[in-house]
């Protein structure tokens, strides 16, 4: 197996950028409390400005006043982190969050679809720079020491294990991923890279340092294999941008609303799947939330469609909620095809008329044996046993409810045809049924119930 | 000045001259059951991939007489058809004696703009042999939905409105009025050929 890792070393960051039209401008992300808040990460151009992580924004603020500065949420990097999860999917069905702020993905059984790999990885960078995410790629045949590469290397792609036990033991010792006092307790016992620590005898090692270091070290070398949990993508699109400014005109949201439709397009090619209907809600600084609905004909997921069906009139906070996502279908051509593009089983069909129509709306109508009219259908059962006797001429329309037949010039073209049936449920039916031409022309089925007489009860029409 | 004398023959047979209309009148893929209608429709049937207008004095007018033939051999065929809104419930003895197979019916109860939703779901699906709708209140764009769908989707569609929407025009591919006492039908509009001036006289069904 080989083992892509994508080490994304400033997600939080990029996650505050790209939300962001001005991405030159200094930036630092900043947490702690009110008194003593702590920059947490600074994007090229605040560092260029002589700002560091770790500082105090005092200290910054001492250094410059030209940045904008944003909250640092650990929340929002779970959330970015998912939702690269979900595009790095479609590249692979082995995609794990094993490690914080990477994506492990299993490339050998792709790589005769996206392969060769630089032409993969390529593509992946890509993906990953419109996206707006900085990253490192590198290629292993074990996942562990693909992470571990990542830490040193950026593009180096090694493929099998010699050249893998080649290049780890040149890896310096506070780069394989050991715990701090590990790392310090090798370094100050005079080791500097990994090939040292791998010649000393086993058994001093395991002396001398907690079973997790050779273990770490065995599933580094690929002796011992990492059990991953495997990541599963959500079957909705839910994502939200906050905006800090007063909108006043829809203009200003074109940028965050491209950011999201460019999200929910990579979602969506992910899970091979397209989008129907999608709502966008509006949140206000106060009020309820304004919905705007984007409905379309059929399952689409090119982004530039999408932005322009979406673009219009907004406040405040975009939030985007897709929840109806059938499956794609690329418009195709066949020789021979009956039926050229955008078929849809019916059973889909039936599904989607059912969901928005309510269950009881679409049904199918069978034959049931019994002499009375009312008694002769029923909803979506099959038409079991007993004869069906198709000689008299029935009406093809019947009235849900039979209503007395105001007409005049009325003319009797066959009957009576007497049906007297039911008395054992109760619904005791003696009637005498005559077919009636009305003046227009229409034929009616009416009856007269036997021993009432009076007016004609209108029952059908043929 | 004097032009070459040509033969009409030799210009029709270098394709030097556009006919206006075609000599032979096309196999129609979708007959209608009824021969004369056939024979007056310039597709040789209904319409394929479009959609189709009855128009009514009132429900019951012959309308299914029309129509069951055309029913009959598409459920036969395996086509799924689908009633979409139908003012009544569809009495099935007598579908079954028209020939109709009950199997492959289904009926959507939706009423309004629901209903011409679902007719465009269906008609657009393409999973569909016929669809018949009773679009009420429809205005010309929603029906210019329906064609498309039905284009799309490669289905017959059929709506069946009051006689009052003859008046306005429609993008229907075929428009026909149908009268009870004599049953006959007027073709008001087929695309792709001169309506019929004379009206078409259907089968006697009493």
């Amino acid at each position: 197996m080989l083992w892509a890792c994508i080490l994304l070393p400033q997600l939080a960051l990029d996650g505050v950028l790209r939300q962001r039209d001005d991405a030159e401008q200094p930036l630092v992300l900043v947490s702690g409390p009110t008194q003593r808040r702590v920059l947490q990460a600074v994007n090229p151009a605040a560092r260029a400005l002589g700002l560091r992580p770790g500082q105090s924004l005092t200290a910054a603020g001492l250094l410059s006043k030209d940045f904008a500065t944003a909250e640092y949420e650990p929340g929002q990097i779970e959330h970015w982190q998912q939702f690269l999860a979900a595009w790095a999917y479609r590249f692979s069905s082995q995609v794990s969050l094993h490690y914080p702020r990477v994506l492990l993905l299993e490339v050998q059984s792709t790589l005769g679809l996206f392969g060769p790999w630089p032409a993969f990885e390529a593509r992946l960078r890509a993906e990953l720079n419109a996206l707006g995410f900085t990253h490192r790629i590198t290629l292993a045949p074990n996942p562990v020491a693909a992470r571990m590469l990542a830490n040193a290397y950026d593009g180096l792609a090694v493929d099998d294990e010699a050249t893998l036990l080649d290049t780890l033991r040149r890896l310096p010792i506070d780069r394989i991923g050991l715990p701090e006092e590990n790392a310090m307790a090798l370094k100050r016992m005079g080791l500097r890279q990994l090939g040292q620590v791998l010649s000393l005898p086993r058994a001093q090692l395991a002396r001398r340092f907690p079973a997790t270091v050779l273990g770490h070290l065995d599933t580094l070398m690929g002796q011992r294999r990492l059990a991953l949990d495997f990541f599963n993508p959500p079957d909705f699109f839910d994502q939200r941008i906050e905006l800090n400014f007063d909108v006043e005109s829809h203009q200003a949201l074109l940028f965050p609303l491209r950011r999201l439709i460019s999200d929910l397009a990579a979602y969506l090619a992910g899970r091979d799947a397209g989008v129907q209907r999608f709502t966008l809600h509006l949140q206000h600084a106060v009020g309820e939330d304004t919905l705007v609905k984007v409905g379309l004909l059929g399952a689409e997921r090119d982004a530039a469609m999408l932005f322009e069906l979406a673009r219009g009139r907004f406040e405040q906070v975009v939030r985007l909620v897709a929840e109806d996502l059938p499956t794609f279908v690329p418009s195709r051509q066949e020789l021979f095809d009956q039926r050229p593009q955008q078929s849809q089983p019916w059973e889909q069909l039936r599904e989607r008329l059912r969901a928005r129509l309510g269950d009881d709306a679409l049904q199918e109508l069978r034959a049931h044996a019994d002499h009375r009219p009312e008694c002769a259908w029923r909803l979506d059962r099959p038409f079991k046993g007993g004869s069906l006797d198709l000689a008299p001429r029935r009406p093809g329309w019947l009235l849900p409810v039979p209503q007395p037949l105001i007409e005049s010039g009325l003319r009797i073209l066959a009957g009576p045809e007497r049906i007297e049936s039911g008395w054992w449920d109760g619904a005791d039916v003696r009637r005498d049924y005559y077919r009636v031409q009305t003046a227009a022309g229409r034929q009616a089925w009416a009856y007269q119930t036997v021993g009432e007489g009076g007016e004609l009860v209108l029952q059908g029409w043929f | 000045m004097m032009g070459a004398v040509v033969s009409l023959d030799g210009l029709l047979d270098q394709r030097r001259i556009w006919r206006g209309r075609q000599q032979a009148a096309p196999v129609g893929l979708q007959p209608t059951g009824h021969a004369l209608l056939d024979a007056a429709l310039p597709s040789g049937g209904w319409p394929p991939a479009a959609l189709s207008e009855i128009l009514l004095a009132a429900y019951g007018s012959g309308e299914l007489q029309l129509l069951w033939p055309s029913l009959a051999r598409l459920t036969q065929a395996g086509e799924r058809v689908v009633l979409v809104g139908a003012p009544f419930i569809p009495y099935p003895q007598a579908w079954l004696a028209a020939g109709v197979d009950m199997a492959r019916l289904a009926v959507v109860q939706a009423q309004g703009s629901e209903g011409l939703w679902a007719a465009e779901q269906c008609l657009r699906s393409g999973s569909c042999g016929a669809v018949l709708c009773w679009p009420q209140g429809a205005d010309d764009r929603a029906l210019r939905r329906l064609q498309v769908a039905a284009e799309t989707g490669e289905t017959l569609g059929f709506a069946l409105r009051p006689l009052q929407a003859a008046v306005n025009p429609s993008p229907a591919a075929l428009r026909l009025t149908l009268e009870g006492n004599p049953p006959q039908l007027h073709v008001l509009k087929c695309r792709g050929g001169l309506a019929p001036t004379a009206p078409v006289a259907l089968g006697s069904w009493s």
